[in-house]
């Protein structure tokens, strides 16, 4: 029989307070009066009720705490009882956690399908109708992961509670093997590559994303072998040349250029900027690992990743960013012989979340999307388990919003690494499996969650897009894995090759590795999985989480696996490597996989795609400058990209390692820095400074120069707190849309050159990068309208750089009253797709252009003045312009300024005020000095456009004259405070 | 003076160990950060050590309560070594997740070892908070806070909120058992207003210690302000000290903590 245990608070519990306040925002809110929570553990194994009482102690606090056992803990008063629990095979980490309690405790295992399963119920009290209870559980749950029943009052009392439930999965399946018939007609192949193998009842497997090209080289390859493909050889097939996993769309020929935009733009570049550097160039590994490498110091080298996981966050919010974070963590874990991973960044490209309006991706108002404020919820918290539980500092990230992240948000992740450059006399970031190694695999068992990410991934997103793609991250499973890996085995040398299981699972990592020394064989057979009845293909390519693939020297296995198991950490040993020139996997002593390790990677057909980019004309704003723009700068300071997000930088842990030099908020006023300086080796005073920039809205205009100013703000981000030009590097993560059009690919091709002429132009090469080249969304408006919603093409860019002295940090705020405000770099009319523009509800044409030569000797002069201790604050300036940054300084500052537009260095024609300081020109920095050190920092700047604009107050007035002289805004940093942090009051 | 020898405790998602460890050492000691499980087996023995710290982290993903199944395991095979430990003039200290293994084991406030008398409820917010905060020595007896009046840190917890029936407050108060109380800019009680009291804890408790004064259960982070570059405003301070012609200082506040410990045994 199945027992339930219900714990229940003594005293006033804070989750059931905060949950009465988000009830009460339902339109009935108000009549709810009281809500109550009550933690259930179930169990299916049998204990003894001494066991049970046992258990039942340790799984409460009596200080706070009491419970009842098998029976409903004590509600004094309420009307209806509302239990969210998890649908079969969803991860459940609690659960997880309370069984190793319950193991621990009674000296015993848990057999086979016995688990313990964790739910809560909410009590409300309330005048409410069924429905309305209803409505308040579907705010607390999401259906896809998440069972919901509704109890009122009256059916709790005469089922003596709400019911005993145990979600276990029972597939009721007999595993199979099947072969898949490739002789057929072109129009049945296509079917098989966009919806998936058909099962014996009819149904499809979820799409390969294997178009007829592809299809058309598998059924060659199998006719020249004399058979037909198994299910698992053509999934693996459609896992390995996936775009997800082979960037096909990056590597295909484009119009003229043949070796495609990644060789020709990206590579090469970083090729060439690490030629032209010489001696000096600073990179160890890069686009070959799970992560790219550069120096630190002479003992130490700092690794970088970013990744995206839009889709699965499009369909589970927090499952996906979790997911999302946890799966970036271990591209550390995964490079060389495994890195540390010790600085966490995010970056949530969002849609408003005010807006309410219905998406559905089936028609008839079916399979509706979570709304904005949902999925924007739900993303940050999955960050936050995910970054805080791993012990991974996140100094660093952003928000940008733009309705068409309606459709999928995209939810960019990123992880720095940390590992000696020596490893027991080789380099640490060499590895190779050798044949005769056994294949190793850690971590979590696997399950059918995750089955078809890479794929699905690779498509738009519609009514098809299948529910087993989504995922919840178990942090904890994979710190404890992360520590005996990076902490303990790593350094005993017990392994030769180490990579993390991700997209397409063990499918993709064995078969990765195999090419190291030559072939694999793997026995399906031994990979653990969470409950029985999985097809081999499934075991083969699902995505469960938290899993690493290693290759160890047989005479080193038992050692291994003993650390694992003292760690308490899962390992199996699943196959050998060798150098047969295959991937070969058995099951039930059939071999069911039998390929070419030189097809399985480089059979896929090589693609040629052709290109246009049409370049439209916008409608410019015809308005007048209002001759006050005091309100227009409130305005701006509330705005969705440029408000604060304090509520997230406070929520995400960012000062653990004990290694943060500058964190997230600068200042007294606490105001979201664009780059933050930690220091992971605790005993040298050298930092590593992280940035990013994204300015998706200019590639309404201009793709090249979109890219253009990302990295030139990512690189000016890096100098303006102290960062050095010449340590620093670059990834670049594209986020397209509907890349099977030529227009799309037109402005990709454009953006990768405007990647190449930028960082060529300034020295930064890229070390890594990702693309996810299908974001759009196919589905149906509130109207039952068929939409389609495209992202806008995302560019971002993240900055990294080796400081030599974070002692020489230089933060935004500004410090002292009568200190001197100072620009440098011309402002330009370059009002297109800024957020002023935004705000009149105009795009314009005129976008920001990059002069690198010229920003060089700007960035090269900031960089000495800071080195000389000239610098009290410093800002770069992005979205917004100078008024939004200079608001920005006054408010972290908590002092106001007086600024003169007169003498502000002009390029072109421009005389309005509010085009002054709404231009998003690049290559422009504020600072402020100790008027004593005024004739000395000058002299830093002779022959660049460096102008004093203003000074400092001693009070909080903040003021500021045009051209003429004429005070254009009056007002105060309490007022601009107040509207910064307007916005997302409440989150 | 022979430097004491600290075991930092570490495992399950416990991730504090590397800088709670480095601290240590930076103050005079020598540690070893041992996996629990290292202890269970036998491999090695809390009766080797001086000092124990329980560091900061995620134990068990704070699942059943924070710090709960931490607790239970060490409750469950290591308890016997435990007792032995605090019955002799050492210390022990727990930080923030080590605090709330602390409770959980009974070992503050310490009236009858092994009685949970103190919870570290959910944050007020009901959110994780991660936040600098500035709190004050509120006890003599205490070992750890010698020497300190106000000490500048960062909380970073969901479950801070200490909780106790009043008669054990009256306790605490009673035993100048608490070590740390959360106060406002200018050093008055934050009174329970938040931020300057992060997490709603009752009468601003952000420390306490038992009866003895050896062993302190802390919420906030001293180890992560260990270098004066950690504290969230030392750009302002370092250009304020140089426009007054004043000497910076190289250690974070937070070193304090740690050189008691080992002065402790000089």
């Amino acid at each position: 029989m199945a027992h339930r245990i219900e714990v229940g608070s003594l005293v006033p519990d804070t989750r059931a307070q905060v949950r009465l306040l988000n009830f009460r925002q339902q339109a009935f809110g108000e009549h709810i009066k009281s809500v109550f929570v009550v933690d259930v553990y179930t169990t299916n194994r049998d204990f003894s009720e001494e066991e049970l009482e046992k258990i039942a102690n340790s799984l409460t606090n009596p200080v706070t705490q009491a419970y009842a056992m098998n029976k409903s803990y004590e509600i004094a008063d309420f009307d209806y009882a509302i239990e969210v629990g998890f649908q079969p095979g969803v991860t459940d980490n609690v659960g997880h956690t309370a069984r190793e309690i319950v193991e621990d405790l009674l000296d015993t295992k848990f057999e086979g399908e016995e688990d313990v399963f964790t739910s809560q119920i909410t009590y409300v009290k309330g005048d409410l109708t069924e429905d309305q209870a209803k409505e308040l559980g579907a705010s607390m749950a999401n259906g896809l992961i998440q069972r919901i029943l509704v109890k009122s009052k009256e059916k709790y009392d005469a089922d003596g509670g709400m019911d005993v439930k145990v979600p276990k999965v029972d597939l009721h399946h007999e595993p199979q093997v099947k072969e898949v018939n490739l002789e057929i007609s072109d129009e049945e192949l296509q079917k098989i590559g966009k919806q998936g193998i058909e099962n014996d009842d009819g149904t499809r497997r979820g799409p390969l994303a294997l178009d007829m090209d592809y299809l058309r080289t598998i059924q060659e390859h199998f006719r020249g072998l004399g058979r037909n493909p198994t299910d698992v050889e053509l999934e693996s097939l459609a896992q390995t040349w996936s775009e997800h996993c082979k960037h096909t769309i990056f590597a295909a020929t484009m119009d003229d250029i043949k070796e495609g935009i990644y060789k020709h733009y990206i590579k090469r570049a970083t090729n060439e900027i690490r030629t032209a550097k010489g001696d000096k160039d600073f990179c160890v590994s890069v686009f070959e690992d799970n992560s790219g490498g550069v120096v630190f110091d002479e003992k130490w080298i700092v690794t970088d990743k970013a990744e995206t996981h839009n889709s699965p966050s499009a369909l589970d919010p927090f499952g996906g960013s979790i997911t999302g974070i946890v799966g970036v963590n271990r591209d550390t874990i995964g490079f060389g012989k495994a890195a540390k991973p010790v600085i966490n960044r995010y970056g949530f490209c969002l849609a408003n979340p005010a807006d309410e309006r219905p998406l559905y991706k089936g028609a008839n108002n079916t399979q509706k999307m979570l709304s904005p404020r949902r999925i924007m919820d739900g993303v940050i918290d999955g960050v936050n388990v995910g970054g805080n539980c791993s012990g991974i500092p996140t100094p660093q990230g952003f928000l940008y919003f733009d309705d068409r992240y309606k459709g999928k948000p995209l939810v960019f992740v990123g992880t720095v690494g940390l590992m000696p450059r020596d490893l027991n006399g080789t380099p640490s970031w060499e590895k190779c499996a050798k044949p005769g190694d056994k294949v190793v695999v850690a971590g979590g068992k696997v399950g059918q969650d995750g089955i078809h990410g890479a794929t699905f991934s690779s498509e738009a997103m519609d009514s098809g897009s299948p529910s087993t793609a989504v995922q919840i991250g178990d942090p904890i499973t994979q710190k404890k894995m992360s520590d005996a890996i990076v902490k303990e085995a790593r350094d005993l040398g017990l392994y030769n090759s180490i990579t993390d299981c991700g997209a397409g699972g063990i499918s993709c990592s064995i078969a990765e590795m195999a090419k190291e020394c030559g072939g694999c064989y793997v026995e399906l057979d031994k990979v653990p999985l969470k409950y029985p009845g999985l097809d081999p293909w499934q075991t083969w390519i699902s995505e469960s989480q938290e899993r690493m693939t290693m290759s160890i020297p047989p005479d080193k296995v038992d050692e291994f696996l003993n650390l694992m198991e003292r760690r308490g950490v899962d390992a199996w040993v699943v196959g050998e490597f060798n150098d047969s020139g295959k991937c070969e996997v058995v099951s039930g002593g059939d071999k069911i996989m039998d390929l070419e390790l030189s097809f399985l990677h480089d059979g896929l057909p090589h693609k040629t795609l052709t290109t246009t980019y049409t370049k439209e004309t916008h409608d410019e704003p015809d308005m007048e400058c209002p001759a006050d723009l005091t309100d227009t700068l409130q305005t701006m300071m509330a705005r969705l990209n440029l408000a604060s997000f304090d509520f997230i930088s406070h929520q995400y842990d960012h000062v653990v390692q004990g290694e943060t030099i500058v964190g997230p908020l600068h200042g007294k006023g606490r105001v979201n820095g664009h780059a933050s300086v930690m220091a992971p080796v605790l005993n040298s005073t050298k930092g590593v400074v992280v940035s990013q920039a994204i300015n998706a809205k200019y590639s309404d205009i201009d793709t090249y120069h979109m890219a253009a100013c990302a990295i030139d703000s990512a690189i000016r981000n890096i100098v303006s707190i102290g960062g050095p030009l010449d340590h620093l590097a670059l990834m670049d993560n594209f986020c397209w849309c509907s890349s099977n059009e030529e227009e799309r690919l037109g402005q990709l091709k454009e953006a990768a050159r405007g990647c190449y002429d930028y960082s060529t132009a300034y020295g930064t090469p890229f070390i890594s990068g990702k693309d996810s080249m299908f974001n759009d969304f196919k589905g149906y408006d509130e109207d039952g309208n068929p939409v389609k919603i495209s992202v806008p093409p995302t560019l971002l860019i993240s900055s990294l750089a080796v400081m030599e002295d974070y002692r020489k940090s230089v933060t935004l705020d500004v410090k002292f009253p009568g200190d001197l405000v100072y620009v440098v770099g011309e402002t330009s009319d370059e009002l297109g797709a800024s957020e002023y523009f935004e705000q009149l509800g105009f795009i314009g044409n005129n976008i920001p252009k990059v002069d690198a030569e010229k920003n060089m000797k700007i960035y090269r002069a900031v960089e000495k003045a800071i080195q000389a201790g000239l610098l009290t604050s410093c800002e770069s300036v992005l979205l917004g312009g100078l008024g939004v940054a200079l608001a920005r300084k006054a408010v972290a500052g908590q002092l106001g300024m007086d600024i003169s537009l007169e003498n502000l260095p002009v390029k072109g024609e421009v005389t309005r005020p509010d085009h002054l300081l709404f231009s998003e020109s690049q290559g422009r920095l504020i600072m402020s000095i100790n008027p004593a050190k005024k004739d000395e920092f000058e002299a830093l700047f002779t022959d660049l456009p460096l102008a004093q604009i203003g000074t400092v107050r001693e009070d909080e007035k903040f003021t500021l004259t045009d051209l003429e002289g004429q005070t254009v805004i009056d007002t105060d940093t309490s007022t601009l405070d107040k509207n910064y942090r307007l916005t997302f009051k409440g989150f | 003076m022979s430097k004491p020898k600290v075991l930092v405790m570490a495992g399950y998602g416990i991730n504090c160990e590397e800088e709670t460890s480095y601290v240590f050492e930076k103050a005079g000691a020598d540690t070893e950060i041992i996996h629990v499980n290292d202890l269970i087996d036998g491999r090695s023995s809390m009766k080797d050590f001086q000092i124990m710290a329980f560091p900061g982290g995620f134990s068990y993903g704070d699942d059943t309560g924070s710090g709960n199944a931490y607790a239970n395991k060490v409750r469950n095979h290591l308890w016997e070594q435990v007792h032995d430990f605090v019955q002799q003039d050492k210390l022990v200290i727990g930080i923030c997740n080590g605090c709330q293994i602390m409770a959980n084991l009974g070992l503050v406030p310490g009236y009858e070892f092994g009685k949970r008398e103190v919870a570290l409820m959910h944050n007020k917010t009901a959110r994780y908070e991660c936040r600098w905060i500035d709190m004050k020595v509120t006890s003599e007896k205490c070992v750890w806070t010698k020497g300190i009046d106000v000490l500048r840190c960062p909380v970073s917890h969901g479950e801070g909120n200490f909780y106790a029936e009043p008669d054990v407050i009256a306790k605490l108060n009673e035993g100048d058992q608490v070590a740390f109380r959360y106060v406002k800019p200018d050093g008055s009680l934050a009174g329970g207003e938040f931020p300057h009291n992060p997490n709603g804890a009752v009468e601003d408790m952000a420390a306490i210690c038992d009866p003895s004064g050896r062993i302190m259960a802390v919420m906030p982070h001293p180890e992560r302000n260990w270098t004066f570059y950690n504290q969230d405003n030392w750009t302002l301070i370092k250009e304020k000290a140089e426009r007054e012609g004043v000497a910076l200082p190289e250690e974070g506040q937070g070193m304090k903590i740690f050189q008691n410990g080992v002065s402790y045994f000089g």
